[in-house]
């Protein structure tokens, strides 16, 4: 870590240096609310914002890629997509970052996905430290995404009048090429440190226990008539999965034009919460109700993720919670689980 | 429709990276219609060499433009030198697409994915498999490996059910099985019709008819998913164990590397850590059967 001091009135110069080469995206002000998005110019850029509909992972796994491009006329032909554009995303959050981090472990595991990593070595994430909760529904404190130690380029915190900028990599070093920083003073570390332990006590616990025996807790809760509830509950609408900076599953299909001849292999994103995401060929269903659904979300998210790459498959920013029309939230469910094992004497 | 393969050259920014989802392509040099609804494609590979499958392995099939589906290999490595074969079930977009290729066409693979069948801790053992309408077809793969290799196991059960005698699979193999000494070979089908002299049931029907040393067999099963709890029920009711006991699973892959999500069963990824697996690992899986 080394640290280093932007003022505020020299950030717009930064990104504007920055424009020319690269694509910028952060959080802009849009219907009301907030989202990431290409950006033009610096003043749209809005570093100070609660939270975000969709997560930044957008830029790293889009909604739909093209795979390749097939001309299936005259002997066809095959072509991989274009090279990943560099892209500086500004304004991370570090729970995104988390869920960036995880993202880079399920991408990069064995059999390694070109295609992501392509745009993912082409990003630069600059992320920033979270003064303040979002809202009611993010739980980033009991999840031990409120902060993060590595996972960014350049992480900036508000002092004020300025933002202490931790340099996290050679590339996040370089960036700062665009910007005017000076060294860090002492009264400059002090008020960083003030910063930092005085947040902490604003962000509450919302779990009613530790994490680290969330996977536990949901291996105990197999059979849990909770589940069931959520699934009478549940639209299968899947916006929490859309909107959930860590879910990466996918279908793959392909779409052809209208002259029949050329086409793209496309991947999209798929929601285990669609009721025929485990369905096989001879029409069977593996998870034939929204409640085996449901409960499938919610392990993968406390558990099977975790087993499986090493990291919380929930880093607590309460999108899905946001967007659920029927108030199924990660905290309601996990809380609820850990409340029926005290209640069964099993804890 | 013809395809030739002509990639763009990997860039500097992918690195050296194989792209997961570019499909090789390879060329139809038989088709074999078994039924109906099922057709064997015998497929060359461009360089001629060995596909290097194991049994019980599966390839990610493409038809440009239509999409791709999993499908199981069907012939065994020990006859597979310069080509390979796929029994498809004429079901879905992207199998009735490859239903109507002919001899000469290409079409798009990739794999081989998956766990294969552990067949060398088979040998020694006796060897029951039971496979169910289409289950017969990443079975056979097994089937010609240990026949192929015939003296290293013991004995070799062959129990086969189909819905009708239409629906058998591989019919001129099974009499050439039927009339080997070294196979014991019973076919059942649900129901008969005017030709038909052979048993009529359902597959459990046959355990009936035949014993075997239960510490001493390995015994191998693939069908419909509705198939696997009676079968289950048939080989643990003549003292085989869990762990001697082994499934080939049905999921819809769409990677093939356990990361789309779509083949998992609890937190178990099929395409990885299966498609094969025995009782044992899955019976604590509740989506597994």
């Amino acid at each position: 870590m080394s640290l280093t001091i932007l003022q505020k009135q020299d950030l717009n110069a930064f990104i504007t240096g920055l424009l020319p080469h690269y694509r910028v995206a952060g959080p802009v002000q849009m219907n009301g609310g907030f989202a990431f998005d290409l950006i033009s110019s610096p003043a749209e850029l809005h570093l100070d914002y609660p939270t975000t509909i969709l997560p930044p992972k957008k830029y790293l796994l889009p909604p739909m890629e093209t795979l390749f491009s097939f001309d299936n006329s005259n002997g066809g032909a095959i072509q991989s997509p274009p090279p990943a554009q560099p892209t500086v995303i500004f304004g991370v959050h570090t729970c995104d970052v988390h869920a960036i981090q995880l993202l880079d472990a399920v991408f990069s595991r064995g059999q390694s996905d070109a295609a992501y990593l392509g745009r993912r070595r082409q990003s630069l994430i600059v992320s920033v430290e979270c003064l303040s909760p979002c809202d009611e529904h993010s739980f980033c404190k009991s999840m031990g995404t409120l902060s993060a130690e590595e996972g960014y380029d350049l992480h900036l915190t508000d002092l004020g009048e300025a933002y202490a900028v931790d340099i996290g990599s050679e590339a996040g070093s370089a960036l700062l090429e665009y910007a005017r920083t000076t060294p860090p003073a002492p009264q400059d570390a002090q008020r960083l440190n003030a910063v930092l332990s005085e947040k902490w006590p604003r962000f509450p616990y919302r779990l009613d226990f530790d994490v680290s025996d969330l996977p536990s807790l949901l291996n105990m809760s197999m059979k849990s008539p909770l589940w069931n509830e959520l699934g009478e509950r549940c639209l299968a609408c899947a916006a929490c999965t859309n909107v959930c900076p860590t879910c990466f599953c996918f279908d793959v299909k392909d779409e052809i034009e209208l002259d029949l001849v050329h086409g793209q292999r496309v991947r999209i994103w798929d929601s285990c919460q669609l009721d025929e995401f485990a369905t096989v060929a001879g029409g069977h269903n593996f998870r034939k109700n929204s409640a085996m659904r449901q409960r499938h979300r919610f392990m993968r998210k406390g558990k099977y993720i975790l087993e499986a790459h090493d990291y919380l498959g929930c880093v607590g920013c309460g999108r899905c919670a946001r967007a659920c029309l029927v108030d199924i939230t990660p905290v309601g469910v996990f809380n609820e689980l850990h409340r029926q094992l005290e209640v069964e004497g099993k804890l | 429709m013809t395809l030739t393969a002509t990639y763009a050259p990997p860039t500097e920014e992918a690195g050296a990276e194989k792209e997961l989802f570019l499909p090789s392509f390879v060329r139809i040099l038989k088709t074999r219609q078994l039924t109906a609804l099922e057709k064997v494609f015998t497929l060359s590979l461009p360089d001629g060499k060995p596909l290097g499958h194991r049994p019980g392995q599966f390839m990610e099939v493409s038809m440009l433009g239509v999409g791709e589906a999993p499908i199981s290999i069907s012939s065994s490595p020990s006859r597979s030198e310069e080509s390979f074969e796929l029994c498809v079930r004429n079901v879905g977009d992207v199998t009735s697409a490859l239903h109507r290729l002919q001899v000469g066409d290409k079409i798009g693979v990739r794999g081989p994915f998956g766990r294969g069948f552990p067949y060398e801790k088979f040998r020694g053992k006796d060897v029951l498999f039971a496979p169910g309408g289409l289950g017969l077809a990443p079975l056979r793969s097994l089937i010609n490996q240990v026949l192929d290799e015939r003296a290293l196991y013991g004995r070799v059960i062959l129990l086969y059910g189909a819905k009708t005698p239409g629906e058998l699979l591989f019919k001129d193999e099974l009499k050439t099985w039927s009339e080997r000494s070294d196979l014991e070979l019973l076919v059942t089908v649900d129901r008969g019709d005017e030709t038909w002299t052979g048993n009529t049931g359902v597959i459990t029907t046959l355990f009936r008819q035949v014993s075997v040393y239960p510490r001493n067999t390995v015994a191998i099963t693939c069908g419909p998913p509705v198939m696997y709890r009676f079968v289950l029920m048939e080989l643990f009711g003549k003292g085989i164990s869990e762990g001697n006991i082994y499934l080939s699973l049905e999921r819809r892959m769409k990677c093939g590397v356990g990361k789309c999500g779509h083949c998992q069963i609890n937190n178990v990824y099929a395409c990885q850590s299966g498609p094969v697996f025995s009782y044992k690992e899955i019976k604590g899986l509740e989506e597994a059967l």
